[in-house]
């Protein structure tokens, strides 16, 4: 059905999702508590940088990322040393999907941690529950829904991103070309459109997919936590 | 065992109270809404930092401003039962029941969870999530959940005020139960007087964010002074009595107390166990001589001790207190006071009426002091 260049783009495309939306969830659960539960001098400046991604142009945050970590660089020469290779690599163009993607996933997250009786909190450690221990046992569970919706929200962004990809880490076939990508560079390849036609509706369709597993996640965990009372 | 002594400034009122609790049994703090009841709490359990002072358990300290001590909720060993019942929607009841990790303290006895499903009557709802419970259930579910946290001491904040009167008839005796089966001291905080008659041995009330007044439950409600504190609750006096013996024949139990015998309608307990019972002001009358033949069974001598101000100029009833061997108030009309000639110090015969001691007023109290 899939010739192998599509078969090979789409999967490149859910590697690099998967790895920018699976390393960047702690990360992202953890700023989301600390603005959702804490206020200390800086949060609005905090807030303002997770933020960022959203209301930049993609283009000049993929500028940023070729200025900072470009292979040259102070940050790129300490990560090649370490052995990851970020500049015009596909774990390059999974930092500039999960940056871009940040904002999604926090929103979302910090929603839900907001959202909780804190009071159930507070008896958690009345009973003996350490914060740890109240967090994995009453926060995460009850937010899971949101935790859930910001995840996938952030899968699907990562998915989509083109213009910080194309900047920071180039369009090399097999490497760092992604699906928008690769539908850009068939759109403008004479004779291309076909093709191009035919990745739009591979788009679409995981984009439908992605929508629908959070909806029945969603669904479940709320009738899980048994609050249609 | 509790001891404190707390400080904390609010927006509009000031929180400035001492005391120290008993080793067992029930200790109540009564007060009226606003009155800090629910803000003492938090501060005992960790929720809520005073400005100063200290709280002891069990001769910890913690939580001591000047020693700059200040346990975490989870380190003190206060088990917080909640007005509401805030159990985890996400895990079943036997979860909720199961969600303390807290090691037991040396003091307190190893409970295993099939001893409290069965106390509590839990047993059905083991499987349910606590969306599907009523409040009544829930609250007791909650009971189980702090009782399985090993306190060293239970703080129920109004357990009960979020429940309709049947549902609070059903969780009264539990509340009796575990402190007669698990020897946990409770700090009992409540508005209503019923409950606190029924359940404490000690009552502190609350007035002003201070302590107004600190006795047993029988010595606080016969005192005059506190009337415009407790008055909320049918006047009546309350004493503690034993199960002399039954005369099956006409269905009644002779019940010992301090003023002598007195004669109720037959009661479902054993020879020997104590009492409290609750003698209605209304339903106690007063002659000047001893009636010769009367229906009541029920006939002491007494003296006037006080007799109360009446509560506005025109008001038809005073109450009066009488010492028949303990103190029980008496509601008789300005009238009568006139036509008895009362005043402090008169010799005078007190009818209670049998009916008077209905079983909703007694309480099983295996620590009530002998009478």
């Amino acid at each position: 059905m899939l010739s192998p260049e599509e078969l090979n783009v789409l999967l490149l495309s859910l590697k690099v999702s998967f790895w920018a939306t699976a390393c960047s969830l702690p990360i992202g659960l953890i700023v989301a508590w600390i603005l959702a539960r804490y206020e200390f001098p800086g949060k609005m400046l905090v807030d303002g940088l997770v933020h960022l991604p959203l209301v930049l142009p993609p283009v000049v945050v993929g500028y940023l990322l070729l200025v900072t970590l470009n292979p040259n660089g102070t940050i790129g020469r300490i990560l090649s040393q370490a052995g990851i290779e970020i500049g015009f690599t596909w774990i390059g163009a999974s930092v500039a999907a999960a940056i871009m993607a940040f904002p999604l996933m926090v929103r979302a997250m910090r929603l839900a941690f907001e959202m909780i009786d804190q009071r159930l909190e507070l008896a958690a450690r009345t009973l003996g529950a350490s914060p740890f221990r109240m967090l994995f046992h009453i926060s995460i569970p009850l937010a899971m829904p949101g935790i859930m919706t910001g995840t996938i929200l952030a899968f699907a962004r990562c998915l989509g991103e083109f213009g910080a990809t194309i900047t920071f880490v180039s369009n090399i076939p097999g490497e760092t070309r992604t699906l928008p990508l690769a539908v850009y560079t068939l759109t403008q390849t004479p004779d291309g459109e076909a093709a191009a036609f035919r990745l739009v509706v591979i788009s679409i369709l995981i984009a439908l997919i992605a929508l629908a597993i959070s909806e029945i996640i969603t669904r479940k965990a709320k009738a899980r936590l048994g609050d249609q009372k | 065992m509790i001891s404190l002594s707390l400080r904390k400034r609010f927006k509009n009122s000031l929180l400035d109270l001492s005391f120290s609790s008993e080793e067992t049994g029930i200790t109540a703090l009564y007060g009226r809404s606003g009155a800090g009841k629910t803000s003492l709490a938090n501060m005992i359990s960790g929720l809520l930092k005073p400005d100063e002072g200290f709280i002891k358990i069990d001769n910890q300290l913690i939580f001591c401003s000047q020693k700059g001590i200040d346990l975490k909720p989870e380190n003190r060993g206060i088990g917080y039962v909640f007005q509401e019942a805030r159990l985890f929607p996400h895990k079943t009841v036997k979860d909720n029941l199961l969600f303390s990790n807290r090691s037991k303290t040396p003091k307190s006895r190893p409970l295993s969870i099939e001893e409290v499903v069965e106390v509590l009557g839990l047993t059905n709802l083991l499987d349910r999530r606590p969306g599907s419970l009523s409040g009544g259930e829930a609250q007791r579910v909650q009971l189980g959940r702090a009782i399985l946290s090993h306190p060293n001491i239970l703080v129920m904040d109004e357990p009960l005020s979020s429940l309709d009167q049947t549902k609070k008839q059903e969780i009264l005796p539990l509340i009796e139960r575990l402190r007669d089966e698990f020897q946990i001291p409770i700090l009992y905080i409540s508005h209503s007087m019923e409950e606190i008659i029924r359940l404490a041995d000690r009552l502190l009330i609350i007035e002003d964010g201070s302590i107004a007044a600190d006795g047993t439950v029988e010595e606080l409600t016969g005192r005059l002074d506190l009337r415009p504190l407790t008055g909320r609750y049918e006047a009546g006096s309350v004493i503690n009595a034993q199960v002399l013996e039954h005369d099956r024949h006409y269905g009644l139990t002779k019940l010992k107390f301090a003023g002598g015998i007195l004669q109720v309608p037959f009661l479902e307990a054993d020879k020997d166990t104590r009492l409290r019972i609750r003698i209605r002001a209304r339903d106690v009358s007063l002659s000047s001589t001893l009636p010769d033949k009367t229906s009541e069974l029920n006939v002491f001598r007494g003296k006037v001790k006080e007799i109360a101000q009446p509560t506005h100029r025109n008001a038809p009833h005073a109450d009066t207190l009488i010492d028949i061997g303990v103190p029980i108030w008496v509601r008789v009309t300005r009238l009568s006071i006139d036509r008895l000639s009362l005043q402090p110090g008169v010799e005078i015969y007190a009818s209670i009426k049998g009916t008077s001691v209905d079983r909703q007023n007694l309480a099983a109290r295996k620590g009530a002091k002998a009478p």
